[in-house]
């Protein structure tokens, strides 16, 4: 039999039960939807959040002093104090794979201006450090290599601590500020960053250079961490390698010893975030692929039930000539038909409902093809599987016994 | 055998198995049918006329005997190879119609064209429509079977029957369901496709009907025991005239 002539039956059984093949439709509809809609979230998640520790820097490196056992007693990073001056200037000297290198230092206390104040931490860099973190100004400038050198009493203001330390609109260009007892004149205003990924505010942020926090506030010899941008995304392995054999040369580390410090890198922590975020992938699809079986159950168990009604039909269609395949493949295109068009449906919901979410919501979605074309699959082959079952038993009937069935 | 004879068995035997117990349904039972013979299988139930009627129809094979069909011996057939006999040599007209609900006489029509590979849409819509005009639906074609009277439905399953140029049509108990006019229309129907040539195999329980055809054989505990020409043959179309202008009157 003529595979058109199959799909024209099979259309036809389908029209001459509308409501029953949309409650069975529905199914598939809401499973397929569902499993669009939550990929579409999952996803959207997962995006935005390496698109945002992207925002960081890819291809920011983060050396840390390694923290010590002393005793038994594991201290804390800061109290470390391998990372010196000298390995910025070795390492900006001797590094090939970087274009920026900057030391780190930071401490927290309380900003004052008149009589308004704000908690807040004070980070200190040299003048490559806001290429580095990718800061920009939008009033004023950045400090120069000159004040670095003089430790001079400047710094540049994030926007909280502008809205909240110059709550009434005065410019802060020109005016003096306190951290810990110590003035700092403001030269400069940065560009909004908004909240990261993890919820912290990167306005609220005091950026100073680092020798002026080294001598007059944190009376330190040592830095926290040494800051370096990669020349290249792709290279980030080959040149974080290339810091490591550095430093270690730098600090005369013998060939048993451990690094005395750590080197971190965005993609480490894409990575580590990424995998959190496809767990959450993994999680909302597998919740929306239950729906699906549970449509794909139901088509099975509409299409047993036809079955048993068209019981006649198909002794009928047996003695006019239909033979057991062409009864089984009625079934199982009609199956398949159902489970298709609800899954073209399913889609179109799903897109709507990620529409919705994406809009009402405001969370961030992201459909991809391949789950589109997953459900899709998925669908057909629910509709093959559930369908075989019914379409087989009725291919199996005895036409005599078929005919006489009431 | 006749080079004559659509139908032919011989010695046709038919067992069942029901429980420990072997049923003889049919017991030794010769027959020949020729072309363009109406011939009425008569008999009380269990007689074994339906097993006979399943047997010639292919629907079913028999235990012992031959059954010759259109000069093949089908004892031998497969499932499929039934299939294609009845595809393509029979047509059958049942006693509830049979029609698929909420479909058009011309897609019910059709539907055993469909299965089979060698005809073509346009040729099927052609044969289907001619099959139509043939059992007097020509302006009933695309109402749908359930809007139609019960012999409109049953002239549509006729025209099903025809729509593969069968050997035989086989009906079975075609007017069981009917009332006396329309059975009597249905008896007229199936006398102008006899003058037409088209062989018919009746089956009935009853007498009325059967005075009608051309050929009466007798049924009793699975064995031929009466076969015999009809002399007085009735004329269907005069028997409706007869009948008392009543309550019949709406049925068309």
């Amino acid at each position: 039999m003529k595979i058109i002539n199959l799909l024209k039956i099979a259309i036809s059984a389908i029209r001459r039960n509308k409501l029953r093949s949309f409650l069975t439709m529905l199914g598939i509809v809401i499973g397929v939807g569902a499993v669009i809609t939550m990929l579409a979230i999952g996803q959207g998640s997962n995006e935005s959040i390496k698109s945002s520790i992207a925002s960081m820097g890819t291809n920011l490196i983060n050396v840390m002093p390694a923290s010590r056992n002393r005793g038994g007693v594991q201290q804390g990073r800061t109290s470390s104090q391998t990372l010196k001056e000298k390995d910025v200037a070795y390492l900006s000297k001797n590094c090939t794979m970087v274009t920026a290198i900057s030391p780190e230092m930071n401490t927290s206390g309380q900003v004052v201006s008149g009589s308004n104040n704000w908690p807040t931490s004070i980070n200190g860099g040299n003048e490559e450090y806001i290429t580095i973190k990718k800061y920009e100004i939008s009033s004023g400038r950045f400090y120069t290599a000159k004040e670095i050198k003089t430790a001079a009493k400047v710094c540049v203001l994030g926007q909280t601590i502008v809205d909240n330390i110059f709550p009434d609109g005065t410019d802060p260009i020109g005016q003096t500020v306190r951290f810990e007892k110590i003035p700092f004149k403001v030269i400069g205003v940065f560009k909004e960053k908004g909240d990261n990924t993890f919820g912290d505010d990167q306005d609220d942020v005091i950026l100073a250079p680092y020798s002026t926090i080294m001598k007059r506030i944190t009376r330190e010899t040592y830095l926290r961490a040494i800051v370096f941008s990669a020349k290249s995304e792709d290279k980030i392995t080959e040149t974080s390698a290339e810091i490591e054999e550095l430093l270690r040369s730098s600090h005369g580390l013998k060939d048993a010893e451990d690094n005395d410090f750590e080197i971190r890198t965005q993609e480490e922590l894409i990575s580590n975030f990424g995998s959190i975020s496809e767990l959450l992938v993994v999680l909302l699809g597998s919740i929306s692929a239950i729906s699906l079986l549970v449509g794909g159950i139901g088509i099975m168990n509409i299409m047993y039930v036809s079955v048993t009604e068209r019981t006649r039909e198909i002794g009928l269609r047996l003695a006019i000539g239909g033979k057991g395949k062409d009864i089984l493949w009625q079934f199982l295109i009609e199956a398949m038909l159902l489970s298709v068009f609800g899954g073209i449906i399913g889609v179109l919901l799903g897109y709507l409902a990620s529409f919705i979410v994406e809009h009402v919501m405001n969370w961030p979605v992201l459909i991809t093809e391949s789950s589109v074309v997953m459900s899709f699959m998925v669908c057909t082959f629910i509709g093959v599987f559930f369908g075989w079952y019914p379409a087989r038993k009725a291919s199996a009937l005895d036409p005599i016994v078929a005919l006489r069935h009431e | 055998m006749s080079n004559n004879s659509i139908i032919e068995i011989k010695n046709l035997h038919k067992n069942y198995q029901v429980g420990d117990e072997i049923v003889r349904a049919l017991r030794g039972v010769d027959l020949t049918i020729d072309k363009g013979e109406f011939v009425a299988i008569m008999g009380t139930s269990g007689s074994g006329k339906s097993t006979l009627l399943n047997i010639l129809g292919c629907l079913d094979t028999a235990s012992e005997g031959d059954y010759f069909l259109d000069g093949k011996n089908v004892k031998t057939l497969k499932r499929n190879e039934l299939a294609e006999i009845r595809n393509t040599k029979l047509g059958f007209v049942f006693q509830s119609y049979n029609l698929l609900p909420r479909t058009s006489a011309l897609e019910n029509v059709e539907l055993p064209l469909l299965y089979n590979g060698a005809v073509n849409s346009k040729l099927r819509r052609e044969r289907a429509e001619e099959a139509l005009i043939a059992v007097g639906l020509k302006d009933r074609m695309k109402h749908l079977s359930n809007q139609m009277s019960g012999g409109q439905q049953q002239r549509v399953a006729i025209a099903r029957s025809l729509v593969n140029n069968p050997v035989i049509i086989l009906a079975d108990e075609a007017t069981g369901n009917l009332d006396s006019r329309t059975s009597f229309e249905i008896m007229a129907l199936f006398q102008e496709l006899n003058e037409k040539g088209i062989t018919i195999g009746f089956v009935t329980h009853e007498a009325e009907i059967a005075r009608f055809t051309k050929r009466n054989v007798v049924f009793r505990d699975g064995r031929l025991i009466k076969d015999m020409i009809v002399k007085d043959r009735g004329d269907a179309k005069q028997s409706i005239l007869d009948l008392k202008d009543d309550d019949y009157n709406f049925s068309s």
